[in-house]
């Protein structure tokens, strides 16, 4: 951090990850409450809140799934203390029922949904683009560029959602969420609720709206009589909502010098990529950024004017596309357009990507990117399950249990990693493990079916599934692999540790009693490291005429290793025979040296593979 | 014409530490009241795969560096310094630690790690010079083996516009005080390295 007194005023700088900035941003504004389930790349918004927070009465909660965490957060803004709702993009899927009817009834202090998208798919199943979202819900996007932006936006969208009594969504992409940059800080705000305000409200001693819930069913009570209005006022907001951003800070216009030229319309960190190509090409182009959704007519259609050839630059989906064409059908219908079919729909961006294609536009030579290394060279290197997982001892005995015809739908966590076991047979979405069995065994497949979710998993969206499977009779085996964290995305604590986003102490819920609660016949609990009481557990899940639950609990390696538990050590004997079965088991601790195996420094003791090894040539070293 | 005063790209597994070494820089470039930005990798691609994170010093561009203007490729595992080797600028400066990790894939023998001269060989023809060195065996004579990207760290120091006293300055924030010794002591072994 460095502190710079510049005209008087005091600014500090710091290299900030952009979910960091976001954080900061959130405190700035004075954010009261907030709520998310993790999600890569969004968890560590609410990670840095709770390191920044200091003594500020904020609540910050990890929620049991995004939906939850949206309406907790919409009741505080009803409450009003401004909000925010954290979570990816997939996960406004799962959030997107109070999503859309929370844009009717308006918000009481500020309310925030920060949607983070991942182009490629960096850590997702889909890259689907959450400005589609807010254009469908009728809502304000808007799309940062860099940490600083994203912070500054952060700030802004209270006030914007306070002045349209609208909720607003931030929608950083990863190379936003999970860069760094250098970025000014503002100082952190202390209050929780509405700075100022008029009329009867009632007041805190120093002037602010006190917090509480108000009764106005007109407003709250989505009724048919109520929505109806409610959907006219919300069309009726859209125009000053673009007038409002219009001139916001992050839509800059730069028209060329040369009228009848070429340009660029960019959004969010598309327009980064495409300004570092305009300024390394020296190229005399109009170039209109954009940060906000609506998107500014009037700027787009001065652009449009003013060229004959106009690029549209942007991630994923044609947004802005789309209302450039329709503008330009208006103001300029000669104007040629670059767009979707130029430029990639799928996939992110790179700065070379843009520079090639603004490149083609102009006319100037591309730059070829340098080869990769020959393919053949270099090993694989994907991620996998760690060494000592208890994933992969699970699901090693629930394969040797259910055999290899059974059918293995699997979920979303570490586990779906282990798609090279042969036990993860689909991936759909948070929780559909369980009813996608349960689907598969109605729609006519009669082998065994074993399906396998992890427990922040199950807590989220798996419930509801278990419950639907032993109401409708499914006759399948559930299994919670419970590593009792939600691992992948950082380890986050869940209803299952009895722990608070804050490291409060809260009790602790029972998946076994939670499991018997919802209907499951038969529920047992194992121990995946004890390999033997492992199997027998799952014959006797597959045996049991309805709906079993098995429960294959052991922590996460890296949450032990961390915690600095001993560890036992293994070696393999004389009596290796290279049969290799030890190697097939797949941990990254087994090595084959010469026609035999061993066991190197990233074991971690679990002695899974000593069960294992038929030779009994794995052993543990005795001090 | 240059964007960047200098573009870095780090590379190696996940868990060795690729992100420190990013966030010591970024910090000593704020100390250096330079504007810098980067890229890193979260989420999935931790568990023991391949890394990879951007840092360009002197920019408020993009946080990625384009393939084939890299400065410097900087890599904590000589097979993945291949790997992301387009990112080299031709005129760029490779720095490998040399001491491999095992992917699964080779562990389980679905396929073959290369020599280590080849890795090096075909490193030094896409770039001006390719610096090979034992990183894991010069942090443990430091004190330990974890501290192989704060040797590393050391190394890249003599080919950044940034001073070394702000890059200890940023090193002494990010690291625990009780590692701080032992890390001081292997960023001067990776410096003398390349001196």
């Amino acid at each position: 951090m460095i502190n710079i007194i510049t005209k008087g005023r005091f600014f500090v700088r710091e290299y900030l990850l952009g979910n960091a900035a976001i954080a900061r941003g959130l405190l700035e504004a004075g954010v009261g409450l907030a709520a998310g389930y993790p999600g890569t790349p969004s968890s560590e918004i609410i990670e840095s809140l709770v390191d920044l927070k200091g003594d500020r009465p904020v609540h910050i909660e990890w929620s049991v799934n995004e939906k939850v965490a949206l309406e907790v957060a919409a009741g505080a803004c009803w409450a009003k203390t401004r909000a925010v709702a954290t979570m990816k993009h997939v996960g406004l899927n799962v959030a997107a029922d109070p999503f859309m009817t929370l844009a009717y009834l308006g918000v009481g202090a500020g309310l925030l949904i920060i949607s983070a998208d991942d182009p490629y798919c960096h850590s997702s199943q889909n890259e689907q683009d959450s400005r589609r979202y807010a254009q469908f819900a009728g809502i304000p996007c808007l799309d940062p560029r860099n940490p600083q932006e994203a912070k500054d936006m952060t700030a802004f969208a209270f006030e914007l959602s306070e002045r349209f009594d609208i909720p607003v969504m931030l929608r950083p992409t990863t190379r936003v969420s999970h860069s760094r940059s250098d970025v000014a800080l503002e100082p952190l705000a202390d209050a929780r609720v509405l700075p100022g305000g008029t009329g009867s409200q009632a007041k805190t001693h120093d002037g602010r709206i006190a917090p509480g819930f108000e009764r106005d069913p007109a407003r709250r009570v989505a009724l048919p009589i109520h929505a109806r209005p409610l959907h006219t006022r919300l069309l009726a907001k859209q125009q000053k909502i673009e007038e409002a951003l219009q001139d916001a800070p992050w839509n800059r216009l730069r028209l060329a010098v040369e009228a009848d030229g070429r340009g660029i319309i960019a959004s969010g960190l598309a327009g980064l990529y495409a300004e570092e190509a305009i300024e390394k090409l020296g190229a005399d182009l109009s170039f209109l950024a954009l940060g906000c959704y609506p998107l500014p007519t009037k700027k787009i259609e001065a652009l449009l004017r003013h060229v004959r050839e106009v690029m549209i630059i942007e991630e994923l989906e044609p947004v802005v596309q789309e209302q450039v064409e329709r503008i330009a059908a208006q103001v300029n219908p000669s104007v040629k357009i670059w767009g979707k079919g130029f430029i990639p729909r799928e996939g992110e961006f790179d700065p070379l990507l843009v520079r090639n294609a603004i490149s083609r536009m102009i006319g100037l030579k591309e730059t070829s990117a340098p080869t990769c290394a020959p393919p053949g060279i270099l090993p694989p290197r994907p991620p996998a399950l760690c060494p000592g997982c208890g994933h992969r001892a699970a699901y090693y005995a629930m394969r040797k249990a259910f055999g290899k015809d059974a059918v293995f739908p699997s979920d979303i966590g570490c586990y779906t990693m282990a798609v090279n076991m042969g036990t993860v047979d689909t991936c759909l979405c948070m929780g559909a493990s369980i009813t996608l069995a349960s689907g598969i065994r109605f729609g006519g497949e009669d082998r065994p079916i074993c399906c396998s979710l992890g427990d922040s998993t199950f807590l989220h969206g798996g419930m509801t599934g278990l419950l639907n499977a032993a109401y409708n009779k499914a006759r399948i085996t559930v299994t919670i692999l419970d590593n009792s964290t939600t691992a992948m995305t950082g380890h986050q604590p869940h209803p299952g540790t009895g722990f608070t986003a804050t490291g409060e102490p809260t009790v602790r819920v029972s998946l076994e009693e939670l499991a018997r609660a919802l209907g499951a016949g038969l529920v047992e609990t194992v121990d995946p490291y004890d390999l033997q009481a492992t199997l027998e557990c799952f014959r006797r899940a597959k045996e049991f005429s309805g709906l079993s639950v098995v429960i294959a609990r052991q922590p996460c390696v890296i949450k032990s290793r961390k915690s600095g538990k001993a560890r036992r050590t293994f070696r393999v004997s004389g009596d290796c025979i290279g049969c290799g079965t030890c190697v097939k088991f797949g941990c990254p601790a087994i090595e084959f040296r010469e026609e035999k195996a061993a066991v190197n420094a990233l074991c971690t003791g679990c002695g899974v593979c000593a069960q294992i090894c038929p030779s009994s040539a794995i052993e543990e070293v005795r001090i | 014409m240059r964007t960047s005063e200098c573009d870095l790209v780090i590379v190696g597994v996940g868990g060795q530490g690729v992100i420190l070494i990013s966030d010591v820089i970024g910090q000593a470039a704020v100390l250096a009241e330079k504007p810098v930005c980067g890229a890193e990798t979260h989420g999935m691609a931790q568990r023991g795969g391949s890394v990879i994170n951007h840092t360009r010093i002197g920019c408020s561009y993009s946080p990625q560096v384009a393939a084939g203007s890299a400065d410097l490729l900087v890599a904590l595992e000589p097979a993945e310094a291949l790997r992301f080797s387009h990112y080299l600028s031709p005129t760029g400066v490779a720095l490998v630690n040399t001491r491999p990790v095992l992917p699964v894939t080779v562990t389980t023998g679905q396929a073959a790690y290369p020599p280590l001269e080849e890795l090096i060989e075909r490193l030094g023809q896409r770039c001006r010079k390719a610096i090979a060195m034992d990183a894991t065996l010069l942090a443990e004579r430091a004190g330990t083996a974890q501290a192989m990207n704060v040797v590393m760290l050391g190394s890249l120091s003599r080919f950044i516009p940034l001073p070394e006293e702000l890059i200890l300055e940023a090193l002494s924030k990010v690291v625990p005080p009780r590692f701080l010794e032992a890390n001081r002591k292997a960023f001067a072994l990776g410096k003398a390295e390349v001196e």
